[in-house]
């Protein structure tokens, strides 16, 4: 029935951390190269390349082949906010399912350091007061007008959940820092593994309530990497890549439709819903089949939301859903055993491809002390303001 | 002739209109009714080409906040970050003013607009902006 399915052949990220000794091609290059080697193939078997990154600057793609092996193939720049990884992951699938390419790889990579805020703008006062741009502004509206920042944007989205269901509150939002913080202890690529109380959480300084400190995702540095291969490519390789091999079953990219609020808040919810219940319906398998969810949770506020838009809890349900301890690793629906972006990382053009590596890397048994015993399904969920939402559904099965 | 006390402000954006009755316009859709806040060349509900300038009116209810304590240097904080949605249905984000504590924010409150000047340029111009108060 799949015989032109998509399969992730070699999977490999870099820890997430602080590397101000190396750039952006070393990071992408390492784990490139680490992806090619668990795969049991080199660059001379692609026939693709996409790189995803968001600050790099243009021609990224052509420079890291210029590093690991400059062969002519066509290289896809890809960038399209948090969700670039998932995207560069999408254009080679979708080059494979074409019949374009046999084997394509898909990097995402990012070095940011220690950018702080990544919006809201500095506010310059202008000397004369001139309206300018589509709304006319005569200065930066950046908090004055509300907030741009992105702490603020999503705590928003979660007040605004609040506000709509019952039973969700600043604890609720806190237990989800609480269990990734708790997971990422587990996970030797996260860039933090360390355990905070709840009270600890709680009583962090506050960024934008109610998302405080230990609620949002660092800033921070790394590389991911996958090759895929088509169907037909891989029944000719080995027999143990073959067994190591996991299944696409589903590949899905939105954007945000219409709704009346989008324009001064961004929907991160509609988006959402719609990927997921195409990627349902593609992959043949709903929310109760998943073992594991590696979701988008740049803030706490945006987690508690998610596991209401991919349907892992009943509509409106969320709160109960986290105080029930569902999302937690021996829980109903394991969400983030890596730890989340909040302490894995989220290095932004990374973070789509590590998501798909997490769960490559369960549903082939070799996830170390994190392991989630007999994975067989799993869903990698990331999102980009603006707005663009990745989901890929990965199964474990015979080639 | 303009009056002298509005000789010298303008508004923080086009969509804020002063004056004796302050209030936010709407470029709204003649084909479907949505409603925007920033030019047009089409709309993204419907397609069509076609806008009207509508008054927004000015009582709405709270229905997502943030407040926030860390921004660009040179924003004062704490502030109370908003997305409300006004009785004629158009939701539209500012700050909630006239808190004397910014935890007093509560989802569903009551609030009207207000307006105020947040800034003067070189020239003596003085920037109008506007926020959302509690009724």
């Amino acid at each position: 029935m799949s015989g032109d399915s998509v399969w992730v052949l070699g999977a490999n990220m870099t820890r997430f951390a602080r590397y101000p000794e190396l750039d952006a091609l070393d990071l992408a290059s390492e784990a490139c190269l680490a992806a090619f080697a668990d795969g049991g193939v080199d660059v001379h078997d692609m026939d693709i390349l996409a790189a995803g990154s968001l600050f790099q600057p243009l021609g990224f793609g052509q420079r890291l082949q210029k590093q690991i092996g400059q062969t002519g193939i066509p290289v896809f720049n890809v960038s399209n906010a948090c969700a670039t990884g998932a995207t560069a992951i999408r254009v080679a699938y979708m080059a494979i399912k074409a019949g374009e390419a046999e084997m394509g790889l898909a990097v995402g990579v990012e070095q940011m350091g220690k950018m702080g805020l990544l919006a809201g703008a500095n506010r310059l006062e202008r000397k004369v007061y001139e309206p300018s741009g589509r709304h006319g502004s005569v200065t930066s509206v950046d908090g004055i007008l509300g907030t741009e920042t992105m702490p603020g944007v999503f705590a928003q989205a979660g007040t605004g959940y609040a506000y709509e269901n019952e039973g969700v509150g600043f604890e609720q939002f806190a237990k989800v820092a609480y269990k990734n913080h708790l997971h990422s202890t587990l996970n030797p690529l996260a860039q933090y593994q360390k355990e905070f109380s709840l009270e600890q959480i709680m009583g962090s300084p506050v960024q934008s309530y109610p998302n405080t400190t230990l609620m949002c995702c660092p800033t921070g540095d790394g590389a991911a990497a996958v090759v895929l291969v088509s169907e037909e490519r891989l029944r000719s390789l080995p027999k143990e890549a073959q067994q190591r091999a996991v299944k696409i079953s589903a590949s899905v990219l939105t954007s945000d439709p219409w709704v009346e609020s989008g324009q001064v808040q961004p929907d991160v919810n509609t988006l959402t819903r719609n990927a997921a219940a195409q990627a349902y319906e593609t992959a043949g398998v709903g929310p109760e089949d998943l073992d594991l969810v590696e979701l988008h949770d740049c803030f706490a506020t945006a987690e508690l939301i998610h596991y209401d838009n991919l349907g892992l809890c009943e509509r409106g349900g969320a709160g109960e859903f986290i105080d029930s301890g569902a999302p937690f690793r021996d829980g109903r629906i394991p969400v983030n055993v890596s730890g989340g972006l909040i302490s894995k990382g989220h290095p932004i053009g990374a973070t789509g491809v590590a998501n798909v590596y997490e769960v490559a890397t369960h549903l082939r048994g070799e996830a170390g002390d994190r392991q989630i015993e007999g994975a067989k399904v799993g869903l990698a969920h990331v999102i980009g303001l603006g707005s663009a939402c990745g989901i890929h559904i990965l199964e474990k099965a015979a080639a | 002739m303009p009056e002298a006390d509005s000789a010298n402000q303008v508004p923080i954006v086009g969509y804020l209109q002063l004056g004796d009755d302050p209030h936010l316009r709407a470029n709204e859709c003649t084909g479907c009714g949505a409603r925007y806040f920033d030019r047009r060349n089409a709309c993204a509900k419907c397609g069509g080409t076609g806008f009207t300038e509508t008054r927004v009116g000015g009582a709405a209810v709270l229905k997502a906040f943030s407040v926030v304590h860390n921004a660009a240097p040179g924003i004062p904080v704490p502030y109370v970050s908003a997305i409300v949605e006004t009785t004629d249905g158009t939701s539209v984000r500012s700050n909630v003013v006239g808190l004397d504590d910014p935890m007093k924010a509560e989802l569903g409150m009551q609030v009207e607009l207000t307006t105020y000047v947040c800034g003067t340029d070189d020239d003596g111009t003085e920037c109008v902006a506007f926020g959302y108060a509690p009724v």
